[in-house]
């Protein structure tokens, strides 16, 4: 919080001319924005949400600005596929949209799908309430930065009752450019009433920059709505990946979210949803699984606002080297929120003496007839496994890989796409140490 | 085959093993006894090649090769196997993946053709009538909520499947009810051959009855300190380990 203008980081991300839209609401939430960042700065450890992940590093470092950068850097679009993902796709490069990368033709029925920049050239008024936020925290350092300089992201809306089969793939790449970037993205989700989507969210890298990325999201189920929605974070090693996603449910919506989190240097995503409606649920699952020198911090905040809600989370992390893990899985059952059922599960692997993951549920119930559960583990590899399996002819690193694999895969267990599952248990393994 | 002279193994710093010899030729099949805590897994963990365990002397030669030098998944691959005492608990690794994992990482190492899946399964089929292993307990994770029965035919069904030359089975018979204990005999019994050789550590005699040894040691306090041929076995039967083993008494057990 100290001194924030003489941060090389915020300075420098402050040298980027504020955009502008010709719509005062939206510049006025710009410029306030972008005030509450200058003022603020970053957030330091003694700020409770970041107290395990540490922004001095990056603070001393500057990004330009996209605009600097003259060309579009090349990205491969064969690269891009993704197996069982066969819809509609969108894809950004250093935050900007490529219209050459991306499928846009033949939209399903029901399926709106377009760049922000392109929407908001359009009819802007319904993504009025979701830009003109204000962040007042100085932990929302991010989020502000974002509001302020992002222009572009995806806007997808499901009109009511329509169902998305083919999954929507959402693709952000980074690519190397000629200085350090930073790029901020915003995206605007909506399904109607008793729409059905499945997402495909994706973070990939074209050459290893650094750069410094911010992502926020808002995702609006209507009443009976359901989302199937899958992240896959396999950004650049070198990056550093700030995300922030917000989930609203209606009555009835069901929301369930699969997260791998495999790449990046510095990687912070904030799961936040609130369960609004009577018998809304959400279920995440995920795995994140930092080697080498990354910091990956996964928050989640649950809020459960109305009767019979149900929210179920099963989180894997498996750190290997001088890699970190955060995890904090908030959960809070309000008052009235009754008959809800929380439940919050968080196992983690070192697999290295280096490697540290520092893990915090926190469950806050005010409701009653509430059924809850929660728990934690910080373990290594079980000895006797290893054994057992090295005893049966199967090499050190193999079984370390096999059990590792083991560990992780309850989590993807229940994602419906089984080819998109078997890729992503692929990636996974080969992400593994050794093999 | 095997040759153990004057072994000497700590574990976690105390003296476990104190001097124990045992030669094993091909074609044997040795049944070792003795008190609770006397060493008997220890040895067994010894020779497979578990960590922790700390040879401070003696040798142990196998096919006239160092075998305390090997890694625990290379002594697979020369053909040693241990049917655990207490078969680990694998969740979310499958059983017969595991099982042909190993089966190809020991061939791979050996030199020979791994098996693809259409052949792996063929031998499974073979090596299933004989031990009565459900399909069903093929499919779940590797000893996963079997019982106590299941998870010990099951070592004999991986060893049936493994064909090691020679297998060390740490109280395979125990907790098995009669038509386990046949089966599992069986499975030793069709594997019995010039070129293979058993170490069967035991507490029981009826074992014995369906796999007749060769030799029957006892060993107490670390130490082999009694050889004989089946009879001893029952005669500890009968008498217990007291005044087995010359002069000094047993009370290993603590
Ligand atoms: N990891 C270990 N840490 C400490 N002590 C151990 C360990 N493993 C074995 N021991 C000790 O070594 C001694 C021998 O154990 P071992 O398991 O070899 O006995 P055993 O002859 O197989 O007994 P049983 O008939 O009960 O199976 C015991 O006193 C045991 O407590
Ligand atoms: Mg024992």
């Amino acid at each position: 919080m100290s001194q924030p203008a003489t941060l090389p980081l915020v300075s420098s991300l402050l040298d980027a001319p504020l955009p502008s839209s010709g719509m005062t609401w939206l510049d006025t939430a710009r410029r306030e924005n972008r005030e509450a960042f200058a003022a603020g700065g970053l957030p330091d450890t003694r700020v409770e949400a970041w107290k395990y992940t540490a922004l001095r590093a990056l603070g001393q470092r500057r990004f330009g600005h996209v605009d600097d950068v003259a060309q579009r850097p090349a990205v491969d679009a064969p690269t891009l596929a993704l197996p069982g993902v066969d819809g509609p796709r969108l894809v950004f490069v250093n935050g900007v949209f490529c219209a050459d990368l991306s499928v846009l033709d033949r939209l399903p029925e029901g399926l709106t799908l377009q760049p922000l920049s392109q929407a908001l050239r359009g009819d802007p008024e319904p993504l009025r309430f979701a830009l003109s936020r204000h962040y007042r925290e100085v932990g929302d350092a991010f989020a502000r930065i974002n509001a302020a300089y992002a222009t572009d992201g995806v806007v997808l809306r499901v009109a009511a009752h329509a169902k998305i089969v083919a999954p929507v793939q959402l693709v952000f790449v980074g690519a190397a450019a000629e200085t350090d970037l930073a790029w901020h993205v915003r995206n605007v989700i909506a399904l109607g009433e008793g729409a059905e989507l499945s997402l495909v969210e994706q973070y990939m890298a074209a050459g290893e920059q650094a750069q410094l990325a911010t992502l926020v999201s808002d995702i609006e189920l209507g009443e009976g709505a359901r989302l199937q929605h899958v992240v896959l974070q396999n950004a650049a090693i070198g990056s550093s990946l700030i995300r922030r996603s917000s989930v609203r449910l209606q009555a009835r919506a069901h929301a369930t979210v699969h997260a791998l989190e495999l790449g990046g240097a510095l990687v912070r995503h904030d799961l936040q949803a609130d369960l609004v409606g009577d018998a809304s649920r959400l279920d995440t699952r995920g795995i994140f699984m930092p080697h080498g020198r990354q910091h990956i911090d996964t928050q989640l905040a649950i809020r459960h606002q109305a009767l019979h809600t149900v929210s179920s989370s099963n989180w894997r992390g498996v750190a290997n080297d001088r890699a970190r893990g955060v995890f904090r899985g908030a959960i809070v059952v309000a008052p009235g929120a009754d008959g809800s059922d929380a439940s919050l599960s968080n196992k983690n692997l070192l697999l290295s003496p280096a490697a540290e993951i520092d893990t915090k549920p926190e469950l806050e119930i005010h409701a009653d007839e509430v059924k809850a559960a929660h728990g934690a583990t910080v373990g290594q590899l079980d000895e006797r496994s290893l054994f057992y399996l090295r005893s049966r002819g199967i090499p050190q690193a193999d079984a370390r890989a096999l059990l590792t694999a083991a560990f992780c895969r309850a989590v993807l267990d229940d994602l419906p796409n089984e080819v998109l599952r078997d890729h992503l248990s692929a990636m996974l393994i080969a992400q593994l140490p050794n093999t | 085959m095997l040759k153990i002279e004057n072994l000497h193994a700590r574990v976690e710093g105390k003296e476990i093993l104190k001097g124990l010899s045992l030669t094993v030729n091909a074609g044997e099949v040795h049944a070792i006894m003795g008190p609770n805590g006397a060493g008997k897994s220890t040895l067994g963990h010894v020779l497979s090649g578990r960590e922790g365990y700390e040879v401070t002397a003696g040798s142990v030669s196998y096919h006239g090769n160092d075998l305390l030098a090997l890694e625990p998944e290379a002594r697979a691959a020369a053909g040693v196997f241990l049917a655990f005492q207490y078969p680990v608990e694998i969740p979310g690794v499958n059983n017969t993946y595991f099982l042909r994992a190993a089966l190809n990482a020991q061939r791979k190492r050996r030199g020979e053709k791994e098996l693809d899946s259409m052949q792996f399964l063929k031998l499974v089929r073979e090596k299933i009538k004989v031990m009565q292993i459900s399909d069903e307990l093929l499919h779940r994770a590797v000893n996963t909520g079997f019982s106590g029965g299941e998870k010990k035919r099951n070592e004999i069904f991986q060893m049936a499947v493994l064909e090691p030359q020679l297998a060390i089975l740490d109280e395979t018979d125990s907790g098995l009810d009669i038509d386990a204990l046949k089966q599992v005999a069986q499975g030793v019994n069709l594997l019995r051959s010039p070129q293979r050789a058993f170490l069967m550590i035991t507490h029981y005699q009826r074992l014995l009855d369906y796999v007749v040894p060769d030799f029957v040691h006892v060993l107490a306090d670390g130490r082999i300190v009694e050889s004989g041929d089946k009879s001893l076995a029952l005669k500890l039967e009968e008498h217990g380990y007291s005044g087995i083993g010359a002069s000094q008494p047993t009370g290993a057990a603590a």
